[in-house]
């Protein structure tokens, strides 16, 4: 007997070696895919009851390769049957699969091929939890709130336009794989921030999405352990994701960085998150995730509010809005001058947003509220408070920012 | 992120379309729906009964008193909706612009954010 929680992470960190065992050698990644999920259906059913094989990887590929065979003979596959006896040729189902000396490689091009550029964002996400995450289309359903009739066809369609886009199992030309591994960690913080923005609930069938980008960064930084940039993602998850037991009170609501019980924060995580971004930025080039972790790494180890570094925070700001020019940046530079310089020079950079993208959105209002609110103009604060949650898509942000006005 | 796509309906319009022109927006909305199944951002559908067909529950002094009837008279009423899970805003519009009553004059379709949600477990 194993307990159900093991095999659970057992299956999930075996998923992309299967899958990219598999894809390797029948090279069809959609239907290998389909396979390698319901071969772990099939483990976690069978494994909770009769125990872990002794070789669960081999097992698995076992289980996968004989459904995809199955697949291609069925009915269905007809038509694609003879394009596909080429890369079948010479299969033993029954056979263990050689153990393969490149499983490592192999995650990594999965995770290139999950984060194709042909696909959209959100559907790089569902790919990606379920192809190198090994969750299933229901729990990854459960965690973005959609039924799983619309999540499925997400998934299938996403491996369509990689297929019909040409994509290999391989990884990508040296010239375009910094460009391709940029939107692999823009998928991951994605993730993250699914999982870190959700309000937070005892829902044990909703996977914790923040926890699973972690791990899958965790993995890229093994693979990867000279990027400075991967290194740089993983430490601002942990140091972002330290924050968690006090960013909420006990009614979800949500409790600003400042007020914040600093004693909740994670301190194991704000020791592995601050060590990896020390080690990250001395080994340039310096990137927009180094320094968002470097900005995160100041605020958790003030030990209070008011010993926060704001000046290097600005200065840190400053170069990432230099880099990575993006009316976000801004934002939060505008805070930061706020706190180092005057409330007004915040003020000053906030005007420069008044005809972006934020314009229409709720956080630039509420930030402007704050500072307005540190100005000293309680008018021009409750009105911008009120603004932002008319405008917020959140419950527990507008009760926050209409608590903020009513306080004034 | 999800939005409601509201159909606003108008009795008078719609009476106005000619038969083909009524096939046509049926059409329209079973090809929407296929595509938006396909493309995994439809969550669901409904279209809704008369308003004719309405009741309106008011409870006063603890007794719920029901009228039957729209909510308002109003020439236009909620027709359905589709709820949608898209990438943004800017996608919610577009798919919006593909639904049929888009195109008809005297029609529109409102698109809303979603705030909360609760219910079966999905």
């Amino acid at each position: 007997m194993s307990e159900p929680g093991d095999v659970e992470d057992l299956l999930r960190e075996l998923a992309p070696q299967v899958l990219g065992a598999l894809t390797r050698r029948y090279r069809q990644f959609d239907a290998c895919e389909d396979a390698v999920q319901e071969a772990l259906l099939a483990a976690s059913r069978q494994w909770a009851d009769d125990g872990v094989p002794e070789n669960p990887r081999a097992w698995l590929t076992t289980v996968a390769s004989r459904r995809l065979i199955d697949e291609v003979r069925s009915e269905s596959a007809r038509l694609r049957r003879e394009q596909t006896a080429a890369a079948l040729a010479g299969l033993h189902p029954e056979a263990p699969s050689p153990e393969q000396a490149s499983s490592v490689d192999d995650s990594l091009t999965l995770l290139f091929l999950c984060c194709h550029p042909a696909v959209t964002p959100a559907s790089q996400v569902a790919l990606t939890l379920r192809a190198v995450g090994g969750l299933t289309t229901a729990q990854i359903a459960a965690a973005f709130l959609v039924p799983e009739s619309t999540m499925g066809p997400r998934i299938s369609r996403a491996k369509q336009q990689i297929r019909s886009a040409g994509a290999r199992f391989e990884l990508p030309a040296k010239p375009e794989r910094s460009e391709r591994l940029a939107v692999v960690l823009h998928v991951l913080y994605l993730i993250f921030n699914e999982g870190y923005t959700a309000t937070s609930g005892d829902d044990l069938l909703r996977p914790d999405l923040a926890a699973e980008a972690i791990r899958l960064t965790r993995m890229l930084h093994r693979l990867l352990p000279d990027d400075s940039e991967v290194a740089g993602l993983l430490a601002l998850m942990l140091l972002t994701d330290a924050r968690r037991p006090a960013r909420t009170g006990p009614g979800g609501e949500l409790v600003p960085l400042a007020e914040q019980d600093r004693s909740r924060w994670l301190a194991s995580e704000i020791g592995e998150g601050t060590a990896l971004i020390t080690a990250a930025v001395n080994h340039p080039p310096l990137g927009p995730y180094q320094l968002q972790a470097a900005i995160a790494a100041l605020h958790d180890n003030a030990p209070d509010p008011a010993s926060t570094d704001w000046p290097q925070i600005a200065a840190l700001y400053a170069v990432l809005a230099h880099i990575a020019p993006n009316p976000v940046v801004t934002l939060n530079r505008a805070v930061a001058v706020a706190m180092a310089d005057s409330p007004q020079a915040g003020l000053d950079l906030l005007a420069g947003l008044d005809d972006g993208p934020l314009a229409a959105q709720h956080r630039l209002p509420a930030v402007r509220a704050h500072l307005l609110e540190l100005a000293g103009d309680l008018d021009g604060a409750r009105e911008h408070y009120r603004l932002a949650a008319r405008r917020t898509a959140s419950n527990p942000e507008r009760r926050y920012l209409l608590a903020r006005a009513d306080r004034l | 992120m999800k939005f409601l796509l509201v159909l606003h309906n108008n009795p008078a319009v719609l009476n106005a379309l000619g038969p083909e022109e009524q096939q046509k927006l049926m059409q329209g909305h079973a090809g929407f729906i296929e595509a938006t199944q396909k493309s995994g951002e439809l969550i669901v559908t409904q279209a809704l009964g008369d308003p004719s067909q309405s009741a309106v529950v008011r409870v006063r002094n603890g007794m719920p008193v029901v009228t039957d009837g729209p909510y308002l008279e109003a020439k236009e009423f909620l027709g359905g909706y589709y709820l949608i899970d898209v990438a943004d805003r800017d996608r919610a519009l577009e798919l919006a612009a593909q639904i049929p009553d888009a195109s008809i004059d005297g029609l529109g379709v409102e698109v809303r954010p979603i705030m909360f949600e609760a219910g079966a477990e999905m």
